[in-house]
């Protein structure tokens, strides 16, 4: 059994010398040449700048300088998220040989507070799947059952973290890419609100609905890169300007009193059994904490996976347009312009993505606009009331993260509606841009880890932090 | 059935994209499925709702619409450059557009 290290583990290693930034970077490497070869969470590993960067960390313990929030922390990135110098390929084939020349805000901001980059994480085909079987370089194992998927789109950050091959990743979410995948692998992952933390250099999937967030082994470890990539940026205009509280400080306080939503559209026809068990478990774990739990409604939830494979696919359809051949990654010739580009992405796409653009270009084209993407705009609008309307009666919404536990490999790859459609719990918080977390709760039948999702209002990332901090720590991951 | 292969063919026209004769079929069959499935979304009357763009509210994004146009050299034109599949500095060379 490997050691789990955390933040503060780590840093505490670091003060007391009694290990080098350097030979944990180093132990992180050796995990990873055991393990990644059956799990195949990295697509590329980046150990000439995660070395030079637990140097520097060495020379402030040397020096008895202050230590930064992160120092020395082996972490994981997602490969949608750009990384000066290191191969960048969003999981697809049109940027196989892709370098980014600069890096991501959010992996920038980790490395100023002495992260150490291990390398790039596996993920479905420009973030668009939920098993990471879309991946162009083959799907990434579940850790609990190498028979099963680790969840998706951020499958490697998920499965790396949940191994041991990286104490915390990035990962992004757009429908839930980061909270099933949190959910299947057994670990604490979250999105912030929408505008929370800066996608200046998340290549985009769909812009309205993107957004970076992490994984770790620990509530209080995940607040702390939240904290870290957090914030205004101005090279992101849709990063708010409203400021960031101190998580740390506030996830300790008390959450008697909290009121817990139950909407009783979450626990409809599909859910299975066993996840079932655990969250209404889970559920009366946090009556014993002292929260009131009250029954409300949400009644537009049914209808959150047809709005969200419309304007997810339009706004895909139309980001990826600027894979052209002609700036960055493959190009297939052809004596035309045109004909060059519909060979470049013909031969570069895999077949989700295809499917995608068709359809997204179907929904925004002539004659089809209104009937589909302006009809989904509304009824987005109608899911985000339904949840400002719970949140005048309620602190946090509680509902499972994902319908089933992991799946088995190939089992649902033949069926995308299918596979779209078990993305029901996750889809509706990314419509309305609010905050979610997903916990370990248990596991299914004694074996497949269960996820529980807490949802706070815009903003409201200190009350759910709050919450998942007390649900860990009466031992929620042990149900 | 709510798609045609026409329609499939148009639409990849539309986003310059190849597609092979198996893959027509496939994915017009699936996104039949699919947009049969998005169909449900006429249960719901939505004549007086606003569509929802982004969720962001005017507060939360104070520079979001306006801010100064101001030209900021970033340096990283060579390696932009050097990214490309048929870089000609400072071009970006294409097949030929423009017959004389």
């Amino acid at each position: 059994m490997t050691m789990t290290w955390t933040i503060d583990g780590v840093r505490e290693g670091l003060a007391a010398k009694k290990i080098s930034a350097r030979e944990l970077t180093g132990d992180f490497y050796k995990r990873i040449e055991t393990r990644n070869a059956e799990l195949n969470a990295y697509l590329a590993l980046s150990p000439q700048r995660a070395y030079a960067q637990a140097d520097k960390m060495d020379a402030l313990v040397a020096a008895g300088k202050p230590l930064p929030p992160l120092a020395g922390v082996p972490v994981a990135i997602k490969d949608v998220l750009s990384t000066r110098g290191i191969t960048t390929t969003c999981g697809s084939k049109i940027l196989e040989h892709y370098v980014p020349p600069y890096d991501a805000t959010a992996v920038k901001r980790l490395e100023e507070a002495g992260a150490v980059i291990l390398g790039k994480t596996n993920c479905d085909e420009f973030a668009m799947g939920s098993s990471n079987e879309n991946s162009a370089y083959g799907p990434v194992k579940n850790p609990h059952a190498m028979d099963r998927v680790p969840g998706g789109s951020s499958g490697g950050s998920a499965a790396a973290v949940a191994a041991g091959l990286a104490v915390a990743s990035l990962g992004t979410d757009t429908g839930g890419s980061i909270r099933q995948p949190g959910a299947l692998c057994g670990i604490p992952a979250m999105m912030g609100s929408y505008g929370r933390v800066s996608r200046y250099g998340l290549i985009a999937f769909a812009s309205s609905l993107d957004r970076i967030g992490p994984f770790a082994n620990n509530v209080k470890d995940v607040a702390a890169i939240l904290q870290t990539i957090a914030g205004r940026d101005a090279n992101d205009s849709t990063s708010t300007t409203a400021p960031v509280p101190t998580y740390a400080d506030e996830i300790s306080k008390p959450v008697k009193g909290m009121r817990i939503g139950i909407p009783r559209d979450y626990f409809a026809e599909g859910l299975d059994s066993g996840v079932r068990d655990k969250i209404e478990k889970g559920i009366e774990l946090l009556k014993k904490l002292g929260c009131e739990p009250v029954d409300i409604r949400m009644p537009h939830t049914d209808y959150a996976i047809a709005t969200y494979y419309i304007i997810a696919t339009a706004e895909a359809s139309s980001n990826l347009a600027r894979y052209d051949g002609v700036r960055y990654g493959l190009r297939v010739d052809d004596p035309t312009l045109l004909g060059m580009y519909r060979k470049t992405r013909g031969a570069g796409f895999g077949p989700e993505v295809k499917r995608r653009i068709v359809l997204g270009t179907y929904v925004l084209s002539a004659g089809y606009y209104d009937a589909y993407y302006l009809k989904g705009q509304k009824v987005r609008a109608l899911i985000a009331q339904d949840f400002r309307d719970a949140f005048t009666k309620v602190d946090a919404i509680v509902t499972p993260t994902s319908p089933v536990p992991a799946f088995k490999l190939g089992e649902r790859t033949s069926d995308p509606l299918q596979m779209y459609l078990a993305d029901i719990y996750t889809v509706t918080g990314s419509l309305a841009g609010v905050p979610g977390i997903s916990l370990p709760c248990g596991r299914s039948c004694g074996k497949l880890p269960v996820g529980l999702q807490l949802f706070g209002p815009a903003f409201g990332e200190p009350r759910i932090l709050q919450l998942a901090h007390a649900f860990e720590q009466a031992g929620g991951a042990s149900i | 059935m709510k798609i045609s292969r026409e329609d499939v063919v148009r639409v990849a026209e539309l986003a310059y994209l190849d597609l092979s004769e198996t893959e027509l079929e496939t994915y017009r069959a699936q996104i039949d499925e699919i947009l049969e499935y998005i169909g449900k979304l006429n249960e719901l009357d939505t004549a007086n709702v606003e569509p929802m763009a982004q969720v962001l509210t005017d507060d939360q994004t104070a520079d979001a619409t306006l801010r100064e146009d101001i030209v900021v050299p970033c340096g990283i034109a060579a390696e932009v450059l050097k990214q490309a599949p048929d870089p000609e500095p400072p071009f970006f060379r294409v097949p030929k557009v423009i017959e004389r």
